[in-house]
């Protein structure tokens, strides 16, 4: 599971680089997820607009992501493709989360 | 007369045919990946709307995990899916030969409450996201095998 991150000021933004987050990759996204958030910041955000399909099993794996993170360390989404937003929007998961409809321009990876 | 005829009597078959796709696949995450993209790029899945292709990918990929997980714990086998287009429905039957249903019986697939934060549920969406989105679903345990029908509308 590729993902990639980078500090902006107080928002540590994480590319997630590959197609899907499902059964098959749930696991390895929890644990580098893990790894990317230790670097301290305010606000998270993940970027998942390659992301073309994410299974209850990836779901889970972001709201593992989200409850990883200290009290009042927030996870935040943007670029939701859409049929990750259905998925996100039938389970309700768009309460829990703050959804960007994109990445902002200031934010988005140098690449 | 005769030919025009003929053409229009093909154009009609051509325009709304029922369609069928098969597939076999071993039980394990990667084989549900593969396998998904190979149902997704074929006919009937390839030509409806990305809209109807999303449903059909959650529910089939939610089913075919549960199969992996629950009907194949810790052993391989085999799962079969056939799909079938009939405008306006697409029909879905998936048979595996592993464990039953616990008490024969689909799970309700409720979802949890999300009011509390540090409790959020990691789990639990499966059978809630397959109940949704499709319009029917019938489960059979007939000697070894399970078989698990259901549909949607394709419009």
């Amino acid at each position: 599971m590729e993902l990639t991150a980078d500090l902006r000021g107080e928002i540590l933004v994480i590319h997630a680089l590959e197609d899907r987050i499902d059964a098959a990759s749930a696991i390895q996204f929890k644990d580098r997820m893990r790894e990317l958030t230790q670097t301290a910041s305010q606000r998270v955000v993940l970027d998942l607009s390659r992301v073309a399909f994410v299974d209850s099993s990836g779901l889970g794996a972001v709201v593992a992501a989200l409850k990883a993170l200290a009290p009042g360390r927030k996870l935040e989404l943007a670029g939701l493709t859409p049929t990750v937003q259905k998925v996100f929007r039938l389970t309700r998961m768009e309460q829990v989360f703050t959804i960007h409809d994109q990445l902002p321009q200031s934010l988005r990876h140098a690449s | 007369m005769q030919a025009d005829l003929c053409r229009f009597a093909v154009m009609t078959i051509q325009t709304m045919p029922p369609v069928r796709a098969r597939l076999r696949l071993a039980s394990d995450p990667q084989a549900v990946r593969d396998g998904l993209r190979q149902l997704l790029a074929a006919a009937p899945l390839c030509d409806l709307s990305e809209d109807v292709r999303g449903s059909a990918e959650i529910v089939l990929a939610e089913v075919l995990n549960n199969i992996v997980e629950h009907a194949y714990p810790g052993f391989a086998g085999l799962i079969d899916v056939t799909l079938d287009y009939s405008h306006p429905t697409l029909s879905f039957e998936v048979v595996d030969t592993g464990h039953a249903m616990p008490c024969n019986r689909l799970p309700k697939g409720e979802l949890a409450d999300l009011d509390d934060t540090v409790e959020l549920p990691e789990g639990g969406f499966g059978w809630f996201l397959i109940r949704n989105l499709t319009n029917g679903l019938a489960y059979s345990r007939v000697a070894d095998r399970n078989t698990l029908a259901f549909w949607m509308d394709a419009q």
